[in-house]
């Protein structure tokens, strides 16, 4: 996001990461102006271009609280969650893929059918946007199939973004809005916030807080 | 009651104008249901399957007394649609996914297991059952149990000893291929076919011999005439299931290759025909905008002969079917006066919401009635034999179709009727469910679902209640009456000559009708809601005792055994809309339950 964000507010900003604005600044017009400005830089920002396909070792996140031994379980965020959920762009692209990949013909609109809903507040598999994008690439044993091949790396990613929002995860301004057919459920960005005992490995980005 | 004597009294009736007048007692064929035994080796009790017992020692007079004899829990907590069988002494008992076949010993106290027997099916076929991971029972035949797995293996079982003699492997899950129907044993063959209409999946039915699971004959719901086995024997009645290659080219190029048309339901088996009756499922997508043209051989009516599968003849209840209204239902088999002349008919409670009455010589569609809430037909043709769709029902690409009736599971589902020869009723469990629609553009992508459908159900017209059991008087063409319930009837149902009919509620209630006048005269709440098919036998100790599986699941009750979000309407492929209060009326189980008179 940082890279596109930043040519587009050169000049406007004060350069460098795009991140919402401070309060240390002067006027409270500029300040609510720029805001704006950059809150809709940031919730916009694509890619140019396709990263290549990453290395899904890297994002060691633990599926389970439990640790045998000294330290607690791994739970380094890969910070990909960044990049995916705080961009309205990549999270409505994975609504789009969620259905392009008949996802929803097992997951429906978040309910489940075929496979367990995705809105609810249990997360077989794990809720960090690493654990959902494993499960999509790799499947899991009761029937989510292996899409490893078939969906884009990068996809993959958009679409455990979009999950996350079904979830409650992703930030409301981030989040969709609205159905282009049947309305059958409230919008993304309506769903409530999981629950505190629910809280995902990558930082919870609903409250607005980073 | 000779046919002389009812003519007579026929006529004292006609005076009154009030029941029609059929010379003779509607009857299954002797050869289709031979006189009781106090068995029930088949799901659908008898070829003819009429689900019809002769035991009466529960009858009206007795059964508000049914009390439990024993219980056995199948340790599995998924929908339970599966019949118990009895066979000799032994209760056998099938499990949703992973299949597990159990067998109890009757002539003990408490009826024990003898053994069971374990298939360990592929954990991730789970993932590619439409609609809930259930079996719809196992078949017995040549000292055998038959049954097929969620992974697609046909199994047989000695039926004494638990042994595995054959176990062969039919499909694919891997193409979205599950196996969830009750095989047909008749001379000698195992008959089964394929699951799998929502996921692109090719239906097709074929014949194994008994004795070593080789396949004899195999015949597919579409493409080519060789493929579907259709030669020179082919005499379809009307004229739109006639000419070369339909199955191609009644689809877009290449359509008919993810067409559906599969055989999940029941099969029905005449020895004078010789020909086996079964019907095939929906045509996929569930997008009809992507598939122009009749979609044949898809959610209609085969008759085969037994032997070499070649079709005889072909009926589709739903050309071009708009509204997932597959055409898998139970036919039964009876004998019939119509209109002053004897005829050999069928008789089917289709999902398009119309009792049909078929020659099942010719398959001549003889009446079509409408038996619940219907507006997205407005009729059956009986010159053209065509179902007239209501164009202001039709699904449209970007638009959203409201109020359709009956929704996608139909006026009627899987879930089969009874007859009985002593009232001429036909007993059908059924649904009373609207829809709204909107479809889409799908991709095909083998393995996943290939719908193409935005589905939410409601209730139907009247109070709210989801559910009907109906006693269809078949001479008369109508209800006879009609009992209703507040959740789908998605259980089956058997009728006795204790003039006793027995079905359960989704919320878990299992009752005893009287056949006559639909007064419930019994009910036991069990601990889970009832989808699944009841049996009556007479146990080693002379006595007649009923069976059932309680446990909910299965497409309508996915909502409890799936803990599916009720928030969204379309979840389980829009069920979840029309059953948001089930969760808080039943919870999951898998439960025998065994009753008899103290």
């Amino acid at each position: 996001m940082s890279s596109a964000c930043r040519e587009r507010t050169n000049g406007i900003a004060r350069g460098g990461r795009c991140r919402r604005p401070g309060v240390s600044f002067g006027a409270a017009f500029a300040i609510i102006g720029l805001a704006l400005l950059l809150a809709a830089c940031q919730r916009e920002s694509r890619p140019f271009e396709t990263p290549p396909p990453a290395d899904a070792s890297n994002d060691e996140i633990a599926m389970s609280p439990n640790h045998p031994g000294p330290g607690g379980p791994q739970a380094a965020s890969s910070a990909r969650w960044e990049k995916y959920e705080q961009s309205a762009y990549e999270v409505a692209e994975g609504k789009r893929l969620f259905t392009w990949f008949n996802c929803n013909g097992c997951h429906s609109k978040g309910g489940g059918g075929m496979g367990p809903p995705l809105m609810d507040d249990k997360w077989i598999y794990g809720s960090s946007i690493e654990n959902i994008a494993a499960s999509v690439r790799e499947g899991r044993p009761n029937g989510m199939p292996t899409f490893r091949g078939l969906i884009p790396e990068d996809q993959i990613w958009q679409i455990a973004a979009y999950v996350r929002s079904l979830g409650g995860f992703v930030r409301k301004d981030m989040a969709p809005s609205r159905d282009d057919s049947l309305s059958a459920r409230p919008a993304e960005n309506r769903l409530p916030a999981p629950r505190p005992q629910q809280a995902p490995a990558s930082p919870l980005s609903g409250q607005g807080k980073p | 009651m000779s046919g002389s004597r009812l003519f007579v009294v026929c006529l004292g009736i006609l005076a009154a104008a009030t029941v029609s007048c059929i010379a003779r007692p509607i009857r299954p064929p002797a050869t289709a249901a031979p006189p009781e035994d106090g068995q029930w080796v088949m799901p659908a009790k008898n070829f003819a399957s009429t689900r019809y017992s002769g035991l009466d020692e529960i009858n009206t007079k007795n059964v508000e007394k049914l009390e439990v004899a024993f219980t056995f829990s199948t340790g599995i907590d998924r929908g339970q649609e599966a019949s118990p069988l009895v066979v000799g002494a032994t209760l056998y008992v099938l499990t949703p996914y992973p299949d597990i076949l159990y067998a109890l010993d009757l002539t003990k106290p408490g009826a024990p297991v003898k053994w069971k027997y374990e298939p360990r099916p592929e954990a991730a076929a789970q993932g590619v059952a439409c609609c809930d991971v259930v079996n719809r029972g196992p078949v017995y035949g040549d000292g055998r149990i038959y049954y097929n797995t969620l992974d697609d293996h046909t199994v047989a079982i000695d039926a004494n000893t638990g042994a595995e003699i054959w176990n062969v492997k039919l499909g694919d899950i891997n193409i979205g291929e599950t196996m969830t129907m009750a095989p047909l044993f008749a001379k000698g063959k195992v008959f089964v076919g394929n699951s799998g209409g929502e996921m692109g999946v090719r239906g097709w039915l074929q014949a194994l011999d008994a004795a070593t699971g080789k396949t004899v004959w195999k015949a597919w719901a579409t493409g080519p005439d060789k493929d579907v086995l259709i030669g020179p024997d082919f005499h379809p009645f009307y004229k739109m299931d006639q000419g070369k290659d339909l199955g191609v080219t009644s689809w877009p190029p290449d359509a008919w290759q993810h067409g559906g048309g599969n055989s999940w339901g029941w099969t029905s088996f005449d020895p004078d025909l010789n020909l086996i009756y079964y019907g095939t499922g929906n045509p996929g997508p569930w997008n009809a905008d992507m598939r122009p043209g009749d979609n044949k051989w898809t959610a209609g009516i085969f008759a085969r002969d037994a032997d070499t599968g070649a079709a005889r003849w072909f009926y589709q209840w739903s050309p071009h079917d708009l509204y997932d209204h597959d055409g898998i239902n139970e036919q039964i088999l009876l004998d019939i006066d119509w209109q002053g002349k004897p005829r050999k008919v069928l008789v089917r409670p289709e999902r398009n919401g119309y009792v049909y009455v078929m020659d099942r010589i010719t398959g001549e569609v003889l009446s079509a009635k409408p038996f619940a809430a219907v507006n997205t037909s407005l009729g059956v043709d009986l010159k053209t034999g065509r179902l007239r769709m209501n164009p202001q029902k039709a699904p449209q690409v970007g638009k959203v179709v409201r109020d359709i009736c009956p929704a996608a599971p139909g006026a009627k589902d899987w879930n089969p009727s009874a007859f009985s020869p002593r009232t001429g009723y036909l007993y059908i469990p059924h649904s009373n469910l609207c829809e709204d629609l909107a479809t889409a553009e799908v991709n095909y992508i083998a393995g996943t679902p290939y719908v193409g459908a935005q589905v939410t159900m409601k209730a139907g017209p009247g109070d709210g209640h989801r559910g009907e059991y109906t006693a269809w008087d078949i001479a008369a063409g109508k209800a006879a009456w009609t009992i209703n319930e507040r959740f789908p009837v998605w259980s089956g149902t058997l009728v006795t000559a204790g003039d006793v009919a027995f079905y359960g509620t989704m919320d878990g209630w299992f009752k005893a009708v009287d056949a006559r006048t639909g007064k419930v005269l019994w009910r036991f709440k069990t601990g889970s809601g009832i989808i699944g098919q009841p049996t009556t036998y007479r146990g080693p100790d002379g006595h007649q005792y009923v069976a059932i599986l309680a446990g909910v699941g299965g497409w309508s009750g996915a909502i409890v055994a799936a803990d599916l979000d009720a928030r969204d309407r379309t979840a389980a492929l829009g069920f979840v809309g029309a059953m948001r209060d089930l969760p808080a009326a039943t919870t999951k189980g898998g439960m025998l339950y065994v009753f008899r008179l103290p």
